[in-house]
């Protein structure tokens, strides 16, 4: 069957779009929304699975399926107006290269998310991944204004454009953030920009986690103007202490008032750090919360922080934990049993805190599930999503847990 | 049948709350647009979200259509239900339910007035952000339906992005919970597809909010400019210069005169082409820096005079002209159609002497006044919809300015909702695969689309899209495939319909 799909996919896209992986199975790596439904169709029609991925940071290669379509090959920009702060991009761009492109444009796109700066765009949608900027310019879904996927029986889905601000239709970008691809294959955003900060600031504390997230709640309560504040455990910043960074974005004045009143209120000191380690610093931060083979992010509410990590050290450890307490995210990686995984999941769900599975090998996913069980009338509603966009389902994707769903 | 209807009804919400005689149920006729008009076969008011659910059941049971309606404030035709169609009035659901001042939420149920949560949410310094034109009117229900914008939605975002939880009653009287309470998606993010979609996949029962802290300072600049091109420069150069004003609204003359002419008259220059309405807050520091620059920045595009305020009652009255500018211009006619598209912000100019041709063209009055930060137009045409003839050519020049904004790379509605009277244009912006998609999504929730029936997506559309698994033909050899099929044109000849 391998053989044949190989085959194939090659007298469809091309010899040059098609190769295998390290197992040999034939990978797609269609350079055109065309060419990715028609590998979508091809594997609707006959009834084959498929792995979809973009770079293939994040998507485990033992993912049950016939092949793999990979969006590697759709890595370029439609468009960057600057003037208008949107941005239209294939969804197989990375990240660190969508961000060069913006710059050299006097724009900036807000996110931040955990992994490597080579992840794609796409990657970052489909996961719902937001670092630490998520507390001043909020989640994924915040700087999305639209996008075209791809089903799982090839049809062309269109949401959502290319200005600031839109009702027309239902939202169906908002299905494709943090979906995990059971909805389709991100061909193509429409994207919010930002324009790029006059001047950022890093600033850092260390000490008892319990005095910096009092510091943090201080902070907020005086509502100081910053960009990204996260709690980071001593393991993920290889220190003694926790610490409490924060980054303050924005034209020169902000930035020196509110760095000046996020000195007046802090509880342990802060200190500055210089433009060329704040540069190295976040990138860091992003690439040590992939350290583990899992990453799994619990929401939280700014009070509920402690308990929180509390739960996290009861339950699995205390390792690599990145905690915004602005915007309630706590994000964890690390090694752990199905069982640990599921035992977390409950208790966080008895205090209205859902568990998402971000990252995992497949053996995981599939017994865990991104979001094992949901709430009240949720279930069926997704069920009968997936089956609206990906009929068979071609796509490997493990939504809800074997046990819990 | 009706009367066992009723009858039914009536042992639900108590013989009060059930209209159905034709003097009572012309209230509900229409809503904020005066364009469309529809009669309900009868309306109920339930009381509580036990009845509600109770109402939903009964329909559910009648298979009867019903559509929801808050205050009927909206602009597009969206709260109207046929003579087919019951409607479930909710505003008799009016109670904030909790506000929680450390975490930033309150819980409202679907009938409370927009600006009644800020007013509660005030004295915990709070306030709730999005703020459309009819705030102290519209229910939180019905902004939930429709998306809702307002001025303030540039910097604090729309409905879509403070609402954290949704419970929802779905047309077959089954209960959802979405989202969470903190706003992380416990599971897709349904609450992010139910915001925005028209009353056409449920009803929502209870509603959990994001507050924002009031800010500590704002200021308030009014500036006056000699040309529109000159005022949307300026929109583009505060917006480039990394400075997001909480809000950025534009005027021009004939909306200026309008309102001058009027007992809102808040002292604008009715000799300029427009105004620009900018308000920045946050901290004292910042708001006073970027005050400074963005007078540089108005005077730089152009400006001739600016006026500032900082306290309240002299913003008031910088933003009085602009609040009651749609009633300022009701004098002028006995009708007014409040456009609304999205166009990118660098189009502005263009698009704005497009609009005006276009009103030339036509021989009728078109006023602009708008969201300019967000490129949101609400092109406004008053006319007398007695008069035929201006009332065709009212139609028609809506239909060339959404033509003009489309072409222009933008979209046929910002904040007010396809509803009934945008059905038409959707198929400017999106293709028939887009749209079945829509209606095969609407289906999940509705698969009888009994919930608003007839909105937003043209009819014929909703019966190509199918979710049934096909067999699978098995592997074929190369060379007996048809080679690839067209992206665009999806292999709907072999779908079974579900209706």
């Amino acid at each position: 069957m391998t053989e044949e799909i190989f085959v194939r996919l090659r007298h469809t896209l091309g010899e040059a779009m098609v190769g295998r992986d390290r197992e040999g199975k034939p990978v797609a790596s269609p350079d055109s929304l065309d060419g990715l439904a028609q590998v979508c169709g091809l594997a609707h029609e006959n009834g084959w699975r498929v792995r979809a991925e973009g770079q293939g940071t994040w998507m485990p290669p033992d993912a049950p399926a016939d092949l793999a379509v990979t969006t590697r090959g759709m890595d370029r920009v439609v468009e960057i107006a600057p003037a208008d702060l949107v941005a239209t991009v294939e969804a197989g761009l990375p990240m660190g290269r969508l961000q060069q492109l913006l710059a050299g444009n006097g724009a900036w796109l807000a996110i931040d998310p955990p992994g490597r700066p080579d992840r794609s765009i796409g990657s970052v949608v489909a996961t719902g991944t937001a670092g630490a900027l998520r507390h001043g310019y909020g989640p994924v879904r915040d700087h999305l204004l639209g996008g075209t996927i791809v089903t799982g029986d090839g049809r062309v889905v269109r949401a959502g454009g290319s200005v600031v601000k839109n009702v027309a239709g239902y939202d169906l970008t908002k299905l494709q953030v943090g979906g995990f691809g059971a909805f389709g294959v991100i061909a193509q955003l429409h994207l919010r920009l930002r324009a790029a900060p006059v001047e950022r600031a890093t600033l850092l504390a260390r000490g008892e986690r319990d005095i910096l997230t009092h510091q943090s709640r201080t902070m907020m309560e005086r509502r100081l103007d910053i960009a990204a504040m996260e709690l980071l455990s001593p393991a993920l910043v290889a220190d003694a202490e926790w610490m409490l960074a924060l980054e303050i974005a924005g034209t020169a004045e902000l930035v020196a008032a509110e760095v000046a009143r996020a000195m007046e209120c802090a509880e342990m000191p802060l200190h500055r750090l210089s433009p060329e380690r704040a540069a190295g610093f976040w990138p860091s931060i992003a690439r040590a919360t992939q350290g583990g083979a899992i990453t799994l992010r619990l929401g939280a509410f700014p009070d509920g922080i402690d308990e929180m990590i509390d739960l996290l050290a009861m339950k699995l450890d205390v390792g690599l934990v990145s905690a915004g307490p602005g915007r309630g995210l706590i994000r964890w990686s690390g090694s752990a049993s199905p069982e640990a995984l599921r035992g977390l999941r409950r208790v966080a769900a008895e205090r209205e805190v859902p568990l998402t599975l971000e990252r995992a090998p497949w053996e995981l996913r599939r017994a865990v599930g991104h979001f094992g069980a949901y709430r009240e009338g949720v279930g069926r509603l997704v069920s009968k999503l997936r089956a609206t966009f990906d009929p068979h389902p071609t796509f490997a994707v493990a939504l809800e847990g074997a046990e819990d769903g | 049948m009706t009367q066992s209807l009723a009858d039914g009804l009536r042992a639900i919400v108590g013989p009060r709350w059930v209209r159905e005689r034709p003097a009572e149920l012309r209230t509900f006729e229409a809503d904020g647009l005066p364009t469309h008009a529809a009669t309900p076969r009868i309306a109920v008011l339930p009381g509580s979200r036990e009845e509600v659910i109770a109402v939903i059941r009964a329909l559910a049971g009648a298979g009867l259509p019903w559509v929801a309606r808050g205050a009927g404030t909206g602009l597009s035709g969206g709260a109207l239900a046929d003579p087919d169609s019951v409607l479930i009035v909710l505003t008799r659901l009016n109670r904030i339910l909790s506000i929680n001042p450390i975490r930033r939420r309150a819980v409202v149920e679907p009938g409370v007035v927009n600006a009644r949560l800020s007013e509660a949410a005030a004295p915990h310094g709070l306030f709730y952000a999005p703020d459309p034109s009819s705030q102290t009117a519209c229910t939180l229900g019905g902004n939930v339906a429709e998306n809702a914008g307002g001025p303030h939605c540039l910097k604090y975002g729309v409905t879509t992005n403070h609402v954290t939880e949704l419970e929802v009653v779905l047309p077959d009287g089954s209960l959802a919970r979405l989202g969470s309470p903190h706003g992380e998606p416990w599971g897709p993010d349904l609450t992010g597809l139910f915001v925005g979609s028209e009353g056409m996949f449920g009803l929502a029962l209870e509603i959990t909010l994001r507050l924002e802290p009031i800010p500590s300072a704002i200021r308030t600049l009014l500036a006056d400019f000699p040309t529109v091109r000159a005022a949307s420069e300026a929109v583009s150069g505060i917006i480039a210069a990394g400075i997001v004003p909480a809000a950025l609204e534009m005027m021009d003359q004939a909306c200026v005169c309008a309102v001058e002419a009027s007992i809102y008259a808040a002292g604008y220059p009715t000799n300029c082409a427009a105004v620009l309405l900018v308000e920045l807050d946050g901290q004292e520091a910042a708001v006073a820096a970027e005050a400074f620059a963005v007078e540089a920045l108005l005077r730089c595009h152009g400006a001739r005079g600016i006026r500032a305020a900082s306290d309240a009652a002299n913003r008031a009255r910088l933003w009085l002209g602009r609040k009651k500018a749609f009633g300022a211009m009701g004098r002028i006619a006995p009708d007014l159609v409040v456009q609304d598209a999205v166009v990118p912000r660098s189009a502005l100019p263009d698009v704005l002497e497009r609009i005006a041709a276009i009103a030339r063209a036509h021989r009728i009055t078109v006023a602009n006044v708008f969201h300019a930060g967000d490129g949101n137009l609400h092109p406004n045409i008053c006319y007398d919809a007695r008069d035929a003839d201006l009332r065709a050519r009212v139609l028609q020049a809506s239909t060339e300015i959404m033509e003009v904004c489309v072409a222009a790379g933008g979209s046929i509605t910002g904040e007010h909702g396809v509803g009934s009277d945008k059905i038409d244009y959707m198929a400017l912006i999106f293709d028939d695969v887009s749209l079945q998609a829509m209606c095969a999504v609407r289906r999940v929730f509705d698969p009888e689309q009994r919930a608003n029936p007839r909105k937003m997506i043209p009819t014929h559309l909703c019966q190509e899209w199918s979710g049934v698994t096909r067999k699978h033909p098995g592997s074929r050899a190369p060379d007996t495939v048809p080679a690839t099929r067209a992206p665009h044109a999806a292999p709907l000849e072999d779908k079974r319909v579900i209706a």
